[in-house]
């Protein structure tokens, strides 16, 4: 009990001193997961419709197959984006290992299966209350898609927070692609995990506790924009 | 509209993210022991402010971060395992191998002792000892440096850890501050470099419980990934690191760099 | 006997439509021409709403035949519009729900909000052009389902049960509406199980009784001396719910 305490206090005291080195930590974080949940919406939400409303062959195996994904273990998904990056690599002559592009690309290969199924999910059961509609005006492929999409947008945020939830606590990826370097790809997460390592479990929980409140932040600035927004679209 | 508004200043701070790529830099991996008790953030600002080159350290096992060196994603390697760094400039991975410092490992175990082997002089009467009492101990198991160390030892002592490895033995595959963590949550024997366990906070029941065995000695060499293998080395600032690192500029850093008032790393580069 | 319209008449042929095992539309034959207010009748569960999606093109027959008296598909589909029970209104203003149609349709740019404006302005929702669509009442809703649906100017207009959910002032206004768009020449197939309402709008009745045309008569003669029993039970009030 008394390091929780402890730790509760310690996270207060960064919070106040909003020290330097900490805020450029923050903004790295906040930097990189929103970055790459801006990748991942942008190819996940049109992936995720299309396959809501499209009908081919192979469709079931593709559901069943981005689902799975959403539980991708970010390590596997941070050595993956290594190889590739690495200079022994394809990718190599980039030069973006351990810079913070390199950890946008992991995290939104974690996230991009999470939004796009959410997606999938949401449209599908979208499509059911406006198929006929749609079709009976003449909508049709991509067009009733990108119509279903835009007026589902509110709902389709939580899968946006879910995926930004993933990305901002993940550790794994980033830590290899990242490689922790400090003031370069130090992160929240792998601070974390540094202060973790060195025994320092207090100072690590603190830092955690600020994290969670970031992410609590987060999640309730997107929901009042989205109450807002919903109470004037309806 | 709002929403394409929000969406550009999204788009344009996801792109102004490599901008931050910008500084000369070199890429250096180490190993924790380096990076965890401190020494790095002592020395690298040194360095900067003479040369205006950023050192981007990267700390993993000795074992990765020579792989690291071998893929060619590291322009120096900063280690602590002198027959595995041998080995790396044999093959021609490495351009030459230079001494840089040395501290040393200590056997660390809980304050009870079970295995009866404090206060010893001798590290290879100790291992025997902690095997003998089945106590528990805890291995690195992630082929760093210190893991290096310690299958020397077990070797020195006559004893082939692979084949009498039992429960008592626990192979962790972690980093230094990991596997101390557990070594202090199962109150187990495990074999520290001191730099770490001076920084280390969280020792609940454990101490030092022998030091100062002459097989203890924990010797640093730094060494530049051979650009005849790697174009991307960055041949010139790597080697300007190299060379403040072993000067009597940078091997005076490195004395002075203290946690509480005791020294962590002794330098001992060639003259 | 069927006057011509562009796609008018309609014909329906041995008709069959069959999901999950069930016959759900049974050998339906009839002709549809422009010009008089058809309504269809008949008990939750007849079919109507079946039949109507079979003929506006939603749904593909198991069997039989749909023809229209124009053979291009596009123009066929063009001159056809439906309202339904609950409208689906997308998540913007009135007007912008109108003007989507008009994209979908292909309308030019230029005439889109022109048109817009006037159909808002033929279901008296002018003053709420810019209120999101999804915020208005129940009755403005299907009110602003009818403007979209006029919009288009089409020759025949589906109303699949408009007024079902609505309370008795919001559905009067729907007929009103409803008439008017009768009034300006736009043939309308209308499905209902209110009485009342067939005597305020129709002129004739197809009364779908189990997925089987029953009956089609002028609307006196089907109330005043209906030819089939199931017709007869329907209008005593005998199985209004079957």
């Amino acid at each position: 009990m008394d390091a929780i305490a402890q730790a509760l206090h310690g996270a207060l005291g960064l919070i106040v001193a909003a020290d330097r080195a900490l805020l450029g930590i923050v903004a790295l974080s906040l930097q990189v997961s929103l970055a790459a949940v801006l990748a991942a919406t942008l190819l996940g939400l049109p992936l995720g419709a299309a396959i809501a409303i499209g009908r081919f062959p192979g469709r079931r195996a593709l559901v069943i197959l981005l689902n799975a994904l959403m539980g991708l273990p970010p390590v596997v998904v941070g050595l993956f984006v290594y190889l590739m990056l690495s200079r022994a690599g394809p990718l190599g002559a980039s030069g973006l290992l351990f810079t913070p592009p390199a950890m946008v690309i992991a995290q939104a290969i974690l996230i991009l299966p999470i939004i796009a199924a959410l997606c999938r999910q949401a449209v599908e059961d979208a499509w059911i209350e406006y198929e006929e509609q749609l079709r009976s005006l003449g909508a049709r492929g991509i067009g009733a898609a990108l119509t279903l999409v835009w007026d589902i947008r509110f709902s389709l945020l939580t899968a946006v927070l879910a995926g930004l939830g993933r990305a901002s606590a993940e550790v794994g990826a980033v830590m290899i692609v990242g490689g922790n370097i400090d003031g370069v790809t130090r992160v929240m997460t792998t601070t974390i995990a540094l202060e973790t390592s060195k025994g320092d479990l207090p100072l690590a929980l603190s830092l955690g506790i600020v994290l969670i409140v970031l992410v609590i932040a987060l999640n309730a600035i997107a929901h009042l924009v989205k109450d807002a927004a919903q109470r004037r679209y309806g | 509209m709002e929403v394409k508004r929000w969406l550009t200043g999204l788009i344009a701070a996801a792109v102004m993210l490599p901008a931050l790529a910008q500084q000369k830099f070199i890429t250096v991996a180490s190993t924790t022991s380096t990076e965890q008790s401190g020494l790095f953030k002592h020395l690298l600002p040194l360095f900067e402010k003479r040369t205006g080159i950023q050192v981007r350290v990267v700390a993993l096992g000795t074992g990765q971060a020579l792989d690291m060196g071998k893929r060619g994603d590291a322009d120096v390697v900063f280690v602590h395992a002198r027959p595995l760094e041998e080995k790396f400039v044999t093959e021609g991975f490495g351009v030459k191998r230079f001494e840089v410092m040395y501290n040393d490992f200590v056997l660390i175990g809980p304050k009870a002792d079970p295995a009866r082997v404090a206060g010893g002089k001798d590290v290879l009467e100790a291992f025997r000892k902690v095997k003998a009492a089945q106590a528990p101990f805890v291995s690195r198991g992630d082929k760093s440096g210190t893991h290096f160390a310690e299958l020397e030892i077990w070797k020195a002592a006559g004893i082939d850890i692979a084949k009498h490895k039992g429960r008592w033995y626990r192979d962790t595959g972690q980093g230094m501050g990991p596997a101390l963590n557990s070594a202090a949550g199962m109150n187990a024997y495990i074999l520290a470099d001191r730099g770490t366990w001076l920084s280390f906070k969280n020792r609940a029941d454990l101490s030092i419980v022998l030091e100062g065995d002459r097989r203890l000695f924990n010797q640093y060499g730094i060494i530049l990934v051979n650009p005849a293998k790697h174009p991307t080395v960055k041949k010139e600032t790597g080697q300007a690191f190299i060379d403040w690192v072993v000067s009597a500029q940078g091997q005076k850093a490195i004395a002075e760099y203290r946690i509480g008032g005791e020294q962590l790393f002794f330098p001992n580069a060639a003259k | 006997m069927a006057a011509n319209g562009r796609i008018l008449p309609l014909a329906l042929r041995d008709l069959r439509y069959a999901a999950g095992g069930r016959t759900l539309i049974d050998r339906v034959s009839l002709q549809i021409a422009a010009g008089p207010t058809t309504l269809m009748l008949g008990a939750n569960g007849a079919g109507k709403s079946v039949l109507m999606r079979l003929m506006h093109g939603l749904l593909a027959p198991t069997s039989g035949e749909i023809a229209w008296s124009d053979p291009d598909p596009e123009r066929r589909r063009r001159l056809q519009a439906m309202v339904f029970q609950r409208p689906v209104l997308l998540r913007r203003s009135a007007l912008a729900n109108i003007v989507y149609a008009l994209k979908v349709a292909r309308v030019a740019r230029a005439e889109r909000e022109r048109l817009a404006v006037e159909a808002l302005e033929s279901v008296g929702l002018l003053h709420l052009a810019h209120r999101p669509a999804r915020v208005l009442s129940g009755g403005e809703q299907q009110r602003l389902a009818l403007a979209r649906a006029w919009a288009l100017h089409p020759e025949v207009l589906f109303l699949d049960e408009p007024t079902a959910s609505l309370d008795p002032s919001a559905t009067r206004e729907i007929e009103r509406v409803i008439q008017a768009f009768d009034a300006a020449g736009t043939k309308i197939i209308m499905a209902t199980h209110n009485l009342g309402q067939v005597r305020r709008l129709g002129d004739e009745v197809l009364f779908i009784h189990q997925g089987r045309l029953a009956e089609r008569a002028p609307v006196e003669q089907f109330f005043s001396q209906p030819a089939s029993p199931e017709a007869a039970s329907f209008v005593k009030g005998e199985l209004p719910w079957k």
